[in-house]
């Protein structure tokens, strides 16, 4: 038996540039920034004052039944949003059979953001000699901290929303392998299609650590960018000025199924994910394999997959953070895996524009994929403008670029060195 | 290629019955409780004061030397894993890089997978304490711009990594040098059964010859305490001794008690395992995962379509109700979970509940949340390898509506399958069916 194929017939997203798909695209190929002054919280005094916010973003404008999620945490509200759009093209809405038995959900989605005013507060103030007395905090934390706060933390709870909206029953996961989650989310998802456990998975992912712990907890391990000066070009991939990445939030959900159900169902194909890998670097928590050997494994796993040759793939997405490491890392793994060839496959990060999604960073990266290859258009990386000797491939700088695209690879590595890596086509029956 | 076989070669238990899986499993057979008053911080003033701790635990015995001073940046939930995953490794009598760079391999690194189960590791109150301390503004309140300017590098450098869930997983690949592919899931309760479940597929569909999985984690702390007291999921009542707190589908089941633990198993190709003379404790020959859309309102119980988890990985492994000889529950304690999933079990058994041996862990151990399951489907690998049944601790007589055939007493018997599931508040669920290993 040939194994199933597995399509995508919806998408959607909320993110630093856009609520929608269509309106992220064009600012993607505009080379936008969404790249700004953070609001989230008063962080006029960290050494780190930007970041990429959802803006405007009105949940109950998004979401039929927005009742249903009065606790939903900031994270769970753009995933709610994202699933929508995403249903909604895939038709599903207006389709009465599906088997909800049949239906999976399969989620990259980070922790909810922390109470941050009762947390701090109760720690404070039950401070005593040197440490937190805990019969003091507990009283102050029973009375000041609320039960879905604390719950919505736990990252399985944007699935558990998502559930509920689209009355899910079949498989359930939540990974969270950080940078890496959504990605590694997406490609799970489709062995479980693959394989015949679900006819259909919500899949994607969903984050924001933009508030003060979040963007603490990078500020110590020096991963951010600082440029308060230049804020709209603060986040410069595979540039030789970069200086970190810049942390952003969001959401993208992917709706997935097999090429059987979608025909059947009449659904619109938008793209056909045709392969997937991952590694460990199992080298350090704090740095990457400094060779790229984990990245590389998990770009060849990926090609074996999809039993495609590097010279096939025409567009590479890459993790591209814009951290001094990742991106010299990144394109001594793609040299490896693709020999002379990776001179010449276009390349592009597009968290120059967006920032990085961290747990959301790879299902949105996806889309652009799928779009590349609607448009036969590449997205660019902008603030491109100081090549870096230690970067020296074809990083598509500051403008899109036309290109036949058929095939495409999407990278994620996740601090702490979870690879994962993709490989889209678009509708290969297209036109038959 | 035709699916792999896939057996379970061995098994890492960290849990509040000691180091091993040799001491949960005498402690079991000996009708042990290891629930007790908390010592490790005062909990004097929370609704309840009891736990089940992991005593004289550190992960330092389980990494080598060099890598001793990462322990630093471990939460407990991290240590936990890393205890349980070297026990594993031995257990099944694979050497891995943590051997030395001389060390001869038993498989190749790159062959060799991970996924590890966690949950949201709860902050270091103190840690966090002396930090926020040095942020306060003249009338003693905290100052988020005194923290911005300064305050923040109170925090060691490496902080944000000690609360990362995956942190789990790739400390574990680092120290075993184990470089196939690594996943993280966070899926509360169900977080083992289904990493056990995921890390069985990709051996069976050859990306990996054996994967180190399962699931970690502690909660018996002060924010573990407090979000698990505003759920209403704990026991506050029981005026009797510590140790009989937890009682998982008896008759006086009134919460749970909170544990720590770990629980991972070495999954391995039965080629692998046959190759080397590797023991097997038994094959996973069925898994699936489950959802119930209303586990959305947490205040309501539910099992988490455990039922639906529990048919789709029978069917997965191609047997019926009357073949099973053993189910493995979660059994929280919880009365209103030991229900629903007592009506989850019935669904799918009728009346071979009555029939088939049951047994709950928890009232030895407590919760151990994403550690549960992974010491859950230790427990059945061990009972299939010796055909044991252990005793459910603390359970005397059965709950209203909770019909389900478990024993104070062991029970040794003759059976093939068993089977295993867990839900998450959250309303997800994973189980998996095991077979007996002919000998």
């Amino acid at each position: 038996m040939n194994p199933r194929r597995v399509v995508v017939t919806g998408m959607g997203t909320v993110n630093p540039l856009g609520h929608d798909v269509e309106s992220t695209w064009q600012a993607l190929l505009a080379g936008k920034s969404g790249i700004s002054p953070t609001t989230n919280f008063d962080a006029h005094t960290f050494p780190t004052q930007f970041s990429g916010e959802v803006k405007g973003y009105d949940f109950a404008q998004h979401v039929p039944n927005p009742d249903r999620h009065v606790h939903a945490g900031r994270h769970c509200r753009f995933a709610l949003g994202a699933a929508v759009q995403a249903w909604k093209q895939s038709g599903l809405y207006d389709y009465a059979d599906l088997d909800r038995t049949r239906l999976g959900i399969y989620l990259g989605s980070g922790e909810g953001s922390i109470d941050f005013d009762n947390f701090t507060g109760t720690i404070v103030d039950s401070w005593r000699d040197g440490k937190v007395d805990t019969r003091r905090w507990a009283e102050y934390a029973f009375k000041r901290m609320e039960l879905y706060r604390e719950v919505e933390q736990e990252s399985n709870m944007v699935v558990a929303h998502l559930a509920a909206e689209f009355g899910v029953r079949g498989p359930a996961f939540n990974v969270l392998t950080a940078c890496a989650a959504s990605t590694q989310a997406i490609g799970e998802a489709a062995f479980q299609v693959r394989r015949g456990d679900a006819d259909v998975i919500l899949t994607g992912g969903a984050h924001s650590m933009i508030h003060p712990y979040g963007v603490t907890g990078f500020i110590r391990l020096t991963a951010l960018s600082s440029r308060n000066d230049d804020i709209p070009t603060s986040s410069r991939p595979f540039d030789q000025t970069r200086d970190g990445f810049v942390v952003g939030e969001g959401s993208s959900i992917l709706v997935i199924e097999t090429l059987e159900h979608a025909r059947k169902r009449g659904a619109k194909v938008l793209g056909e994910i045709i392969g997937y890998g991952s590694s460990a670097d199992a080298f350090r928590v704090t740095d990457q394999d400094h060779d790229g050997a984990g990245a590389a494994a998990s770009m060849r796993a990926a090609l074996e997959d999809a039993g495609v040759k590097p010279s096939n793939i025409d567009y590479i997405s890459a993790h591209g953070t814009g951290t001094k490491q990742n991106d010299q890392i990144e394109t001594l793994a793609v040299k490896s895996v693709f020999g002379d060839w990776a001179y010449k496959v276009p390349i592009s990060s597009v968290k120059g524009m967006l920032g990085h999604l961290i747990a959301a960073a790879g299902a949105t990266e996806l889309i652009t994929c799928i779009l590349a290859i609607r448009d036969q258009v590449v997205p660019p990386t902008i603030n491109l403008h100081h090549p870096d000797p230690d970067c020296d491939l074809d990083y598509v700088p500051n403008a899109p670029r036309k290109v036949p695209v058929r095939t495409c690879m999407s990278n994620s590595f996740g601090f702490g060195g979870q690879n994962n890596t993709l490989i889209l086509v678009g509708d290969r029956d297209a036109g038959q | 290629m035709p699916e792999r076989r896939v057996v379970i070669t061995g098994l890492g238990v960290v849990s509040p019955a000691g180091i091993g899986m040799d001491a949960l499993w005498d402690g079991l057979l000996a009708r042990r409780s290891f629930t007790r008053k908390i010592t490790a911080f005062d909990a004097s003033e929370f609704p309840t004061d009891l736990g089940g701790s992991v005593e004289d635990f550190s992960a330092r015995k389980f990494v080598p030397k060099s890598y001793r001073k990462s322990v630093k940046i471990m939460a407990r939930d991290i240590e936990l894993a890393v205890g349980a995953a070297d026990l594993a490794f031995r257990d099944a009598g694979i050497v891995t890089a943590s051997a030395g760079a001389d060390a001869e391999l038993t498989i190749e690194s790159s062959r060799i997978g991970c996924n590890i189960g966690a949950g949201l590791i709860c902050s270091d109150l103190d840690e966090m304490g002396v930090a926020l301390a040095s942020s306060l503004d003249d009338e003693g309140k905290f100052s988020l711009a005194k923290w911005g300017e300064g305050g923040m590098s109170n925090l060691t450098p490496l902080w944000l990594l000690k609360y990362l869930p995956n942190m789990l997983a790739c400390h574990v690949t680092i120290v075993h040098g184990a470089k196939g592919p690594s996943n993280t899931i966070t899926c509360g309760d169900a977080s083992a059964h289904l990493a056990i479940g995921e890390a069985t597929r990709l051996v069976e569909r050859g990306g990996a010859d054996a994967a180190i999985a399962g699931g970690a984690e502690c909660k018996l702390n002060p924010m573990g305490l407090l979000r698990q007291s505003k759920l209403n999921r704990l026991c506050t009542t029981w005026q009797g001794d510590a140790s009989e707190a937890c009682r998982p589908f008896d008759a006086q089941h009134a919460g749970t008690v909170i544990g720590e633990g770990g629980g991972l198993l070495v999954i391995e190709a039965m080629d692998s395992a046959k190759a080397r003379d590797g023991r097997m404790y038994a094959e996973v020959v069925g898994f699936a995962s489950a959802c119930d859309p209303c586990g959305i309102d947490v205040l309501e119980p539910t099992a988490g379509g455990l039922g639906q988890a529990v048919r789709a990985a029978m069917r997965d492994a191609g047997i019926g109700p009357e073949q099973v000889g053993l189910i493995v529950t979660h059994g929280t304690g919880v009365a209103g979970e030991d229900v629903c999933e007592t009506v989850e079990w019935k669904s799918v058994f009728g009346d071979h509940v009555e029939r088939i041996p049951a047994v709950a862990v928890s009232g030895s151990l407590g919760s151990l949340f994403a550690g549960a399951g992974g010491v859950e489907l230790a427990v059945a690998a061990k009972a299939l390898h010796s055909q044991t049944v252990p005793p459910t601790v603390n359970f005397t007589s059965p709950a209203p509506d909770c019909g389900l055939n478990l024993s104070s007493e062991a029970r040794s018997g003759d059976f093939e399958y068993a089977v295993s599931a867990a839900f998450s508040v959250g309303g997800q669920s994973g189980a998996c069916v095991l077979r007996r290993i002919e000998p």
